[in-house]
């Protein structure tokens, strides 16, 4: 008799464990991958997972073995040319064929590097492993969208598929010794009589047949009791609790003027693309709000963000007071986290610069959980930049770096997002 | 081939499987293996998935395994290379358990499929259950209730103590596994239920005990003057793990239990270790065999047996040693071929073999397979049943690389002066005990610094490989003390290879028992 089972559609994802086992034990070297294989490539690949190599070496499970040297004697198939006693040279180390064959692989390790795929999932988390948006505070918020459904003991109706099978039948079992106990006391009398009038009277007499049929009667009493009432039903119960979410929003600032050349605006782009996969998967909730600026701010979707080519002057104190008045307007009221990224060359009109660390010191900073700015420039730092600097001190929730080339966005960006930050 | 007339109508010959196609020719071989008088294990057949095989493929075959990064990385291996299409998965896996369990991947063909219940689903499965080395080191009823409380257990460890440190002790654990066997004593039989109920007593019976290991009492001065120096153990222990779990100064409860699975499950694989050669060759006998004999009944369409005979030809190929391709011997082919070749000599022996082998030519083969099948492991299979006629076959020839001269030298042919140094020297080739470095626990230092000693025993002059020294810091962590590996010279002199040192004594680690 044979038993075919069909397993495909059970456990799936068997070595998942195993495999998570092996990410979190080389993590350093995978994030050293990881860390190379952004350099290589645009981020919007990053989608795709990535394949990591890293040094054979570093994983070797080491096991006694023996080494090259001393007597080895071993049989081959295939013989065409040999009588006993013939000496061949030695083959040159690593080439495969003749006599020696087959010990390289007692060396173990090759110095190979082993090759996999980390899937998306992977790639990202150990992409933006131990970062986070500094200060988000976790409040109760007037606009509850999530709810939890929670167990909360039991209940006496609901749906047959919530029946609480061993609560009912406990409760069964209890109505039925308590109802049926006056019967029971009962009927232990009726029979001791019965078995006293038995002894007394015989079998025949009358007053025995009354008694069994009484007896009969109570019986029968006692199984009318119904073996389970809807009475008894218990059913799970649960309940729906409010889970407070948070509420964040991301402003992307993003200049795009004439002196931002391709090349700095595709460093920002890349800043803007990592910083936007880093909140839309870490974060289920959150608000991000592009604008993009010359000499006038103009806030844009994401793909226009990212995709759309325009330039002009500068004057990047027109987009702190779009930022400014979109927080007014839509998320004024102290109900929302406001994180702030921007990045610019620095290049700005010089007169705009003071009106800049102005509007942000007064009337954006107050606002926002976070700043963070990015010069993105190779040389000196301009203008902007030294007004910023200012803020430094007074302003426990603004940062910044200096980009000056495109490796250097993964190191800044974890430098401005790294857990430890308080 | 001849065909009998049709008196049955051939089975299902389409490549798409279907359960009931399944079940069919499962049915047809089940008869013909009976017929054949295979005696087997039931059967239980699982349909999964190819990401699934990788599963199995990763965790040593096994359906159930504890959880280690080392599975992971074998995984990902996996996975790599049959995504590529660098690899096939292999057409079978099957458990040495009972019932015994074989995996159909989903994607075969169906004659893929039959091929491989015939090979694995009874091929196998007999050899398990009738081959004397599985009898005496595994116990297809209780592996699968093992594995789960081996895993279970470990669990337990990673949410008591820590995953990184379970993590570290399974890495010293799996490095000595090799060496983690016994070979020729009887191991107690693994059973869930009575494991759980004594690990807890050996639990607590081994960190009471009094070992000499952890003696502080001071002994009276007059005494141990007398007392000679005593050796411990007093005979060379060749089971380091064993050795370990039993004798580890410094192993908390716990992990003695942990070396003690990874000691138990070693041994389980000590025989597929050993009889590498012979169970291919058998399962890939018995699959050529059930199915010709259900061609010749009629049951196969010719299409089935074309695919069946394509893929049976690639897995008995063996490649001459100067082809590319080339990579050792093929056990399938050699276990194949001598298998053939001893029925061959059983029904139609040649004057060589009645030289050769008096004892079974023209003896019932099938008796003589069901004796060669219980009693021998590859390396005496082979020096038992190895023809010279297979030999010239295979045009075998032994060649010697001695490191001190400069040539290597063809030392036996195919030939008449040749057959029996070619034999000896193919089945010394399946001695797990000259493949293996030959390392025993020596000394123990019982009155100083309580540090171990291994000793070397060079099999014909070869030195052990680097990885040794990866390997011994590993088992100073199990140790906990200071550990040495000795080399015993053709001289007899002994010759320090390594030493181990461990710095610092694991703070938190009370001698338990005082």
């Amino acid at each position: 008799m044979v038993r075919i089972i069909d397993r495909r559609f059970d456990s799936k994802k068997k070595s998942a464990v195993n495999r998570q086992r092996f990410l979190r034990r080389f993590k350093k070297q995978i994030r050293r991958a990881v860390n190379d294989a952004i350099n290589g490539r645009s981020i919007r690949d990053l989608d795709n997972g990535e394949e990591v190599s890293i040094p054979s070496r570093d994983l070797s499970e080491p096991h006694f073995q023996h080494g090259r040297g001393g007597i080895w004697e071993k049989v081959f198939s295939g013989n065409d040319q040999f009588a006993t006693g013939d000496r061949i040279n030695r083959p040159p180390q690593g080439g495969g064929g003749g006599g020696g064959g087959g010990k390289a692989s007692n060396e173990g390790e090759g110095e190979d590097d082993f090759v996999f795929h980390l899937s998306r999932e992977e790639f990202l988390d150990i992409f933006f492993d131990d970062l986070e948006l500094p200060n988000l505070v976790r409040t109760q918020l007037a606009r509850i969208t999530d709810f939890k459904s929670q167990r909360a003991g039991y209940s006496t109706d609901g749906s047959p598929a919530n029946i609480n099978i061993v609560r009912s039948m406990r409760g069964a079992l209890g109505r039925r010794l308590a109802i049926g106990s006056p019967f029971a006391a009962r009927l232990r009398e009726l029979q001791r009589e019965l078995d006293e009038l038995i002894s007394e009277k015989g079998e025949d007499d009358e007053d025995v047949r009354a008694l069994q049929e009484e007896i009969a009667r109570v019986r029968a009493r006692i199984e009318a009791i119904p073996f389970i009432d809807s009475f008894d039903l218990r059913y799970n119960n649960r309940i729906r609790v409010p889970e407070p979410s948070t509420q964040a929003v991301m402003f992307c600032v993003m200049d795009v003027s004439g002196s931002m050349d391709e090349q700095k605006k595709s460093t920002a782009k890349r800043f803007f693309m990592l910083l936007y996969l880093f909140l839309t998967r870490t974060y289920e909730h959150i608000d991000v709000v592009f604008i993009r600026h010359h000499t006038i701010a103009k806030e844009v979707d994401e793909e226009e963000f990212f995709h759309s080519r325009e330039s002009g002057g500068t004057v990047v104190s027109s987009a702190l007071t779009m930022m400014r008045d979109i927080i007014r307007d839509r998320y004024a009221g102290g109900s929302w986290n406001i994180y702030g990224a921007q990045a610019s060359d620095g290049d700005n009109w010089d007169n705009d610069s003071p009106i800049c660390g102005e509007v942000l010191a007064t009337q954006v900073l107050p606002f926002c959980q976070y700043f963070a700015y990015i010069e993105i420039t190779p040389g000196e730092p301009q203008n902007l930049w030294r007004e910023y600097e200012k803020l430094i001190g007074t302003h426990k929730n603004f940062a910044m770096q200096n980009i000056e080339e495109p490796a250097q966005i993964y190191p800044v960006f974890r430098e401005l997002f790294k857990k430890s930050f308080s | 081939m001849k065909r009998r007339s049709r008196k049955q109508e051939v089975l299902p010959e389409t490549s798409e499987w279907s359960l009931a196609s399944i079940e069919r020719y499962h049915e047809e071989i089940a008869r013909v293996a009976a017929n054949f008088g295979l005696d087997t294990y039931p059967v239980q057949v699982e349909i999964i998935t190819s990401e699934q095989m990788m599963d199995a493929y990763a965790s040593v075959g096994m359906p159930v395994n504890y959880h280690h990064w080392s599975f992971g990385k074998q995984f990902l291996a996996t996975e790599k290379g049959y995504k590529r299409g660098q690899m096939g998965l292999a057409y079978e896996i099957v458990i040495n358990s009972n019932p015994c369990i074989a995996y159909l991947m989903e994607e075969n063909t169906l004659p893929m499929q039959a091929l491989v219940i015939a090979h694995a689903a009874y091929g196998h499965n007999s050899f398990f259950k009738g081959n004397y080395l599985f009898q005496m080191w595994t116990n297809a009823d209780a592996i699968i209730d093992y594995l789960l409380f081996a895993r279970n257990y470990i669990a337990q460890c990673e949410e008591r103590y820590g995953e990184d440190e379970v993590e570290l002790l399974l890495d010293s654990c799996h490095a000595l596994m090799n060496l983690g066997v016994d070979r020729y004593r009887r191991p107690q039989k693994l059973s869930l239920a009575k494991e759980k109920m004594r690990q807890q007593e050996r639990e607590e019976y081994l960190q009471s005990q009094v070992n000499e290991l952890w003696r502080t009492l001071p002994r009276s001065e007059i005494r141990e003057e007398h007392e000679p120096r005593r050796k411990f153990p007093a005979e060379p222990e060749e089971n380091l793990l064993y050795f370990i779990e039993k004798h580890a100064p410094l192993l908390e409860p716990w992990q003695r239990e942990v070396v003690r699975i990874v000691r138990k499950i070693s041994q389980y694989f000590f025989p597929q270790r050993q009889t590498q050669v012979m169970n291919e060759g058998w399962a890939t006998y018995w699959h050529y065999t059930i199915l010709n004999q259900l061609y010749d009944e009629g049951l196969l369409a010719d299409g089935f047996m074309l695919e069946f005979l394509q893929s049976h030809t690639n897995v008995v190929l063996q490649p001459a040693y100067n082809q590319p391709w080339y990579n050792g011997i093929n056990p399938y082919a050699l276990g194949f071929a001598m298998w053939q070749d001893i029925r061959r000599i059983c029904e139609d022996p040649t004057d060589e073999d009645r030289a050769w082998f008096p004892d079974i030519a023209g003896s019932d083969w099938r008796e003589t397979f069901d004796f060669a099948m219980r009693s021998f492991k590859d390396e005496s299979f082979i020096a038992q049943y190895l023809s010279p006629r297979l030999m010239r076959e295979f045009r075998l020839f032994a060649v010697i690389d001695d490191e001190r001269e400069d040539k290597l030298r063809v030392s036996a042919i195919h030939d008449d002066s040749g057959y029996q140094r070619v034999r000896e020297i193919m089945s010394e080739q399946y001695n797990l005990g000259s493949r293996e470095p030959n390392i025993q626990v020596w000394n123990v230092d019982l009155r100083g610094d309580r540090s171990i000693t291994l000793r070397y025993q060079p099999y014909r002059g070869r030195p052990l490989a680097d990885s040794a020294e990866e390997v011994m810091k590993h088992f100073a962590r199990l140790w906990g003390f200071t550990v040495r590996l000795e080399k015993i010279n053709d001289t007899g002199e002994v010759e320090l290879l390594q030493e181990t040192r461990i710095e610092k004594r694991r703070g938190n680690s009370d001698y338990p028992g005082f």
